[in-house]
C-alpha cells in the first residue's frame, strides 16, 4: 500500500513515517503541503492520504477538498493528523469528507487504531 | 472649518496684511499721523487673527491625531490580547520542549543499563563459548552455560522489546518541534503586527492616515496547537473528544 504524508514540518513527517513502517506499511511518500501533494497525489497511485492541517501555501482541508473533487480521487482514503482541535473544524473535516481525525500530540496506538478503523470500514463498505 | 478653508482664510489674511501695510508706507511719507495710527492698529488686528488661526490648526491636529488613536483598535486587542497570549505561547514552548527533553533522557536512562546488561552477559558468555569451542569446559560448566544462555535469550526478547519501545517514545517525543514550530510562527506573525501598528502609530503622528477598513487576516490557514493559558474558544481535550464529536457526526 502507497501512503502520501503531507506535512510541513519535515519531524512530523518522520515520525508518521517511522509509525506507518512500524505498523508494516513500508511505501511511503512526503510532500510539505497541498499544493506539492496535490500532484503527487493525481500521478501517483497512491492508496492512502495522511495529512496535516496547518501549513503554509496550500491547507489540509484545502487539500481534502480538492481530492473529494477530483473525479480520479474522490473515493482515497484521507486520515487528518492536526493539531487544530475547535470543535468546529473538526465538524468542517468531518463534512468535507474526511475518514479520520487524529489531533497532536498523538500516540503509536492512536494511530494504529485509526488506520485500522478506516480500511476495516473500507472493507465492509 | 476645513483644513481647505483655513488655508483660504490665510491667504485672504495675508493679502489684507499686504494692502495695509502698503498704504501705512503711503501713509507715513504723506505725514498723516492718524491714519498711522489707525493703519498700525489695524495691523496688530490682523496679526491676532493669524495667531488665532495658528491655534486653531493646532487644536485641530491635536483633534484628530487623538482621535486616531482611539481609532485604531487594533493596537488595543495587541495589548489587551495578543501580547499576553504571546506570552503564553511561549512559556507554553519552553514547557513542551522541557517536556521532551525529559521524555527523552528518561527513555535514554532506562535504556542504557538493559543494553550495558545485554553486553555484560553477552561478553560472559560469548567467553565460556570459546572455552566450549577448545573443549576446555567440563560437563557441569557447560550445564551452567546453558542455562546462561537461556536466561540470556529471555532477556534479549524482553529487553530489546523495551529498547523498541523507548525509541520509540523518543521518536515520539520529537513531535514538540512541529507543536512549537507552530507556535513560534504565529508569535512571529504577532511580533510584525506589532511592528506594523507602531510604524503606523509614527505616521498618524504627523498626519491624518486614511482607515482602509481592513481587519485582521481571516485564519485560512487554522488555528495552531491549543495553547493553556490562551482562550481558543470551543475546542476539544484531546483524541476521545475528537472520536466522541465524530462519533455524534455518524462515524
Amino acid at each position: 500500500m502507497k501512503i502520501l504524508i503531507v506535512d510541513d514540518f519535515s519531524t512530523m513527517r518522520r515520525i508518521i513515517k517511522n509509525l506507518l513502517r512500524d505498523l508494516g506499511y513500508n511505501n511511503s511518500a512526503e510532500a510539505d503541503d497541498g499544493k506539492t501533494g496535490l500532484p503527487m497525489l493525481q500521478s501517483g497511485n497512491f492508496d492512502f492520504l495522511v495529512t496535516d492541517w496547518n501549513m503554509p501555501g496550500m491547507s489540509g482541508i484545502e487539500l481534502l477538498r480538492a481530492v473529494r473533487a477530483d473525479e480520479k480521487l474522490k473515493d482515497l482514503p484521507v486520515l487528518m493528523v492536526t493539531a487544530e482541535s475547535k470543535r468546529e473544524q473538526i465538524v468542517e473535516a468531518a463534512e468535507a469528507g474526511v475518514n479520520g481525525y487524529i489531533v497532536k500530540p498523538f500516540t503509536a496506538t492512536t494511530l494504529k487504531e485509526k488506520i485500522d478503523k478506516i480500511f476495516e470500514r473500507l472493507g465492509t463498505a | 472649518m476645513t483644513s481647505e478653508a483655513l488655508q483660504k482664510n490665510e491667504e485672504a489674511l495675508t493679502e489684507e496684511m499686504l494692502i495695509c501695510a502698503r498704504q501705512l508706507v503711503v501713509d507715513i511719507e504723506q505725514g498723516n499721523t492718524d491714519e498711522v495710527k489707525n493703519k498700525l492698529e489695524e495691523l496688530t488686528r490682523l496679526r491676532e487673527a493669524e495667531l488665532f488661526q495658528e491655534l486653531g490648526k493646532l487644536t485641530r491636529q491635536l483633534h484628530e491625531s487623538l482621535n486616531n488613536f482611539q481609532v485604531d483598535s487594533k493596537i488595543a486587542l495587541i495589548t489587551e490580547q495578543e501580547i499576553p497570549d504571546a506570552k503564553e505561547r511561549l512559556l507554553h514552548v519552553i514547557s513542551m520542549t522541557e517536556d521532551a527533553a525529559h521524555k527523552t533522557m528518561n527513555a535514554v536512562d532506562e535504556s542504557m543499563p538493559l543494553s550495558a546488561s545485554l553486553l555484560s552477559s553477552a561478553t560472559e558468555i560469548h567467553q565460556e563459548w570459546k572455552r566450549f569451542r577448545s573443549r576446555e569446559l567440563s560437563v557441569d560448566e557447560f550445564r551452567k552455560m546453558s542455562s546462561k544462555l537461556d536466561d540470556f535469550f529471555v532477556s534479549i526478547e524482553s529487553s530489546t522489546r523495551q529498547m523498541h519501545d523507548n525509541l520509540n517514545e523518543i521518536m515520539m517525543a520529537q513531535g514538540f518541534q512541529d507543536l512549537t514550530g507552530q507556535i513560534i510562527r504565529r508569535v512571529i506573525s504577532l511580533v510584525q503586527d506589532v511592528e506594523d501598528s507602531l510604524v503606523e502609530l509614527i505616521r498618524i503622528s504627523g498626519k491624518r492616515i486614511i482607515d482602509t477598513g481592513k481587519g485582521p487576516a481571516a485564519e485560512t490557514q487554522g488555528f495552531g496547537p491549543k495553547v493553556p493559558g490562551v482562550d481558543h474558544g470551543d475546542t476539544v481535550e484531546g483524541q476521545d473528544e475528537v472520536d466522541e464529536l465524530l462519533s455524534s457526526l455518524g462515524f
